[in-house]
């Protein structure tokens, strides 16, 4: 058992990755020599030369297309996208090829590609660097989208992700990329595409994934002390979602709060609000209410505290949720 | 109004770049094909000397000839049924290759089986010689899949439509090629480890697409064995070639650091010749390569006189070609019009290598809304 911050548990995995199959190629903007701009690939080209950690062109269209090809070719790419904001020229790759090729040639052509996205706000950064785009591909056919959320996670869901015959867009929270955990190299990890239920409780549900889960957690401590006891479900699959732990969950506590950074409008929360109520209608004691950024685009970061779900905002949902 | 000289354009003064009159004039001027366009077979069907590609083309003899007549006849005849069937509402879209035959054959044929191709939506010819039956390419168009061809074992990739997007999937596959020791081994090579090299196709219009350029960047950058084959024929459906550039397309390769060569695309034997060339040099570890295929007048007419006049290749060949024509094309709608629809639930496989949950039970519960009616019909 070793305590890992996020940042090098990823890079451990993805070690491993390229140690267990030579197919495996790392590629992106400054992910080579420099070792990533949050260092998630540091030393991976020292020890795996130029043709397996590439560093490439300042070009996404250009990461995600040549990965497809790399793909068809047999490799098993994983791309990095240096910040969540600038994946959008490699959007039309993504949507257009990457997500459709396999079922283009009717499983002829696997796509088993990888894209690292470091995704969510709180780090005081400038426009473009603090966005949470997940809903954008959860929609698209063709995708997983899963995002982690602790060391342990990230280490084992980044290998799982590139051992997958199936494009995943890999969203990690890098507000956590630097906060330290238990890795536990030995376990058998839980499957990919499962949801978990992390802390266990009997008052309200509440279901998160990525940068919000920590925040969740910290709500369920302080809620306690108040006499509440709050569920927490860390999603870690966005698409397919895995609401089976939810739908449990909620048939016991009556109540849901659904947890993210994302703006609300048509997004994973929405989908998790209208599933919910589909498969719950019963036992639900109040609606499903939602915690999220709002239908802005992401602000200058000075107001970024006011637009992300902290741990008041979560207790305040609670409240409301139990009061209904 | 003469042609500017790109030479004499100063970036920091907009004066001194040419007008519009002299960019039309240029392009005109490009139109007749230029001194620079290489060409081995006139319009008028006399085979002519050229010192750089003429060893690529020592092989091509009657034989030879004629089976690039016959190729590009029948692919002309497969072509024109698509054509009727898609205006008698048997096909949703037609994508004609008409007037591209001999930049496909040429292309097409100068390929080894070892190389892989990724196509635009219109190489029906390429397809051809990759021993894809023209059959094969109608599902697309009648819309009972997207396409039905194994692409690996063709090494003929799925018709990509969005445009330009098969440019970067092609660099992709070719820097693959390269990060598998599959260029430069020459006479060290073997069957079972063979040089390769990729061949892109694309149009006119394509050339304006980010991913194009990108595709450029990325080859050049990793020195991918890749030909980029730009069939220029002078219109992106209704916007005519002034729209998309400046200067003649084939000089653009100059500005990414590879050569770029302007070929006749109405001249089989240079289009042949000029294919091999580039192939051959990827293969070696030259890589990068773009061609410009301009087109002029009829590609099939002018090989026909080449046969007749040089060749002494009398009647009965050509009609002979054009009977097999007819069966191909009578072939093509039999078997067009036989075409059964997809099962109802052909929308929910292999959307995913690994099942997906969520569509597994969007299947299932589709086909029990389905078998609802037929109780019903039943009852």
């Amino acid at each position: 058992m070793a305590v890992l911050t996020m940042a090098k548990a990823l890079n451990d995995g993805l070690r491993k990755a390229m140690e267990a199959d030579p197919r495996v190629l790392v590629m992106g903007e400054d992910v080579g020599k420099l070792g990533g701009v949050f260092r998630i690939t540091d030393g991976l080209q020292k020890d795996f030369g130029e043709e397996r950690v590439l560093d490439t062109p300042l070009s996404e269209s250009g990461i995600i297309g040549t990965a497809v090809g790399l793909a068809i070719r047999g490799f098993r790419p994983v791309c990095e996208i240096q910040f969540d904001g600038f994946v959008f020229p490699g959007y039309d790759q993504i949507v257009s090829q990457l997500a459709k090729v396999h079922f283009r040639s009717q499983g002829k052509v696997p796509m088993p590609v990888v894209v690292r996205i470091p995704f969510g706000g709180g780090i005081g950064a400038v426009e473009h660097h603090s966005e949470s785009p997940e809903s954008l591909f959860a929609h698209v056919a063709g995708l997983k989208v899963v995002a982690c959320s602790n060391s342990n996670d990230a280490y084992w869901m980044i290998q799982q992700a590139i051992s997958t015959d199936d494009p995943v867009i890999f969203f990690e929270p890098k507000r956590r990329y630097w906060e330290k955990a238990e890795v536990d190299v030995e376990s058998t990890p839980s499957p990919l595409l499962r949801s978990r239920v992390l802390r266990e409780g009997t008052d309200v549900t509440v279901a998160t994934y990525g940068p919000s889960v920590r925040t969740c957690l910290d709500a369920a401590v302080a809620a306690e002390t108040d006499g509440t006891s709050l569920e927490v479900v860390d999603l870690r699959t966005l698409s397919p979602l895995d609401l089976d732990p939810v739908f449990e969950s909620v048939r016991r506590t009556g109540r849901l709060v659904v947890v993210s950074e994302a703006p609300p409008e048509s997004s994973v929360t929405s989908e998790i609000a209208a599933r919910v109520q589909q498969e719950c209608f019963h036992s639900l004691e109040a609606p499903v209410l939602r915690v999220t950024g709002f239908d802005t685009p992401y602000p200058p970061s000075k107001c970024e505290d006011d637009y992300l779900p902290d741990l008041d905002r979560v207790l305040d949902a609670v409240d409301r949720s139990k009061a209904w | 109004m003469s042609v500017s000289d790109p030479q004499a354009w100063n970036p920091a003064d907009p004066r001194s770049r040419p007008n519009r009159e002299q960019v039309l004039a240029g392009l005109r001027g490009t139109d007749a094909g230029g001194p620079e366009l290489v060409q081995l077979l006139t319009p008028e069907g006399e085979r002519v000397p050229d010192a750089r590609f003429d060893g690529y083309a020592a092989d091509i003899d009657a034989e030879t000839l004629k089976s690039l007549y016959r190729d590009m006849v029948l692919v002309r005849r497969a072509d024109r049924e698509g054509n009727a069937l898609q205006r008698q509402g048997q096909l949703g879209i037609w994508v004609p290759l008409l007037g591209q035959e001999a930049a496909q054959i040429g292309a097409g044929r100068a390929l080894l089986p070892t190389d892989m191709v990724f196509p635009s939506y219109r190489e029906h010819g390429v397809a051809w010689c990759r021993g894809i039956d023209p059959t094969d390419l109608l599902g697309i168009f009648r819309g009972t899949d997207h396409g039905s061809w194994d692409p690996l074992e063709k090494r003929f990739h799925l018709y990509t439509i969005v445009i330009g997007n098969q440019c970067l999937n092609a660099t992709g596959y070719a820097m693959g090629q390269r990060f598998e020791g599959r260029v430069g081994n020459g006479t060290d090579a073997t069957a079972d480890a063979p040089d390769e090299a990729t061949m892109c196709f694309f149009g006119d219009g394509a050339t304006s697409q980010g991913d194009v350029h990108e595709g450029f960047v990325w080859a050049a950058a990793y020195d991918a064995p890749v030909v980029f084959y730009c069939q220029n024929n002078q219109w992106a459906i209704s916007v005519p070639l002034e729209r998309q550039t400046r200067v003649p397309l084939y000089e653009r390769a100059r500005g990414y650091g590879f050569p770029g060569v302007r070929v006749d695309g109405n001249d089989v034997i240079a289009c042949l010749a000029v294919a091999r060339w580039a192939l051959e040099e990827c293969r070696s570890g030259n890589g990068r390569d773009e061609l410009e295929l301009w087109k002029l007048k009829d590609p099939i007419e002018r090989v026909r006189v080449n046969l007749v006049r040089e060749h002494g290749v009398d009647q009965s060949f050509f009609d002979g070609v054009a009977a097999e024509a007819d069966e191909l094309a009578a072939r093509l709608r039999e078997f067009c019009l036989a075409m059964p629809d997809p099962a109802p639930d052909r929308m929910f496989t292999e959307v995913y290598a690994e099942a997906s949950p969520q569509v597994e039970a969007q299947r299932e519960e589709f086909l029990a809304y389905h078998a609802s009616f037929a109780t019903d019909g039943e009852a």
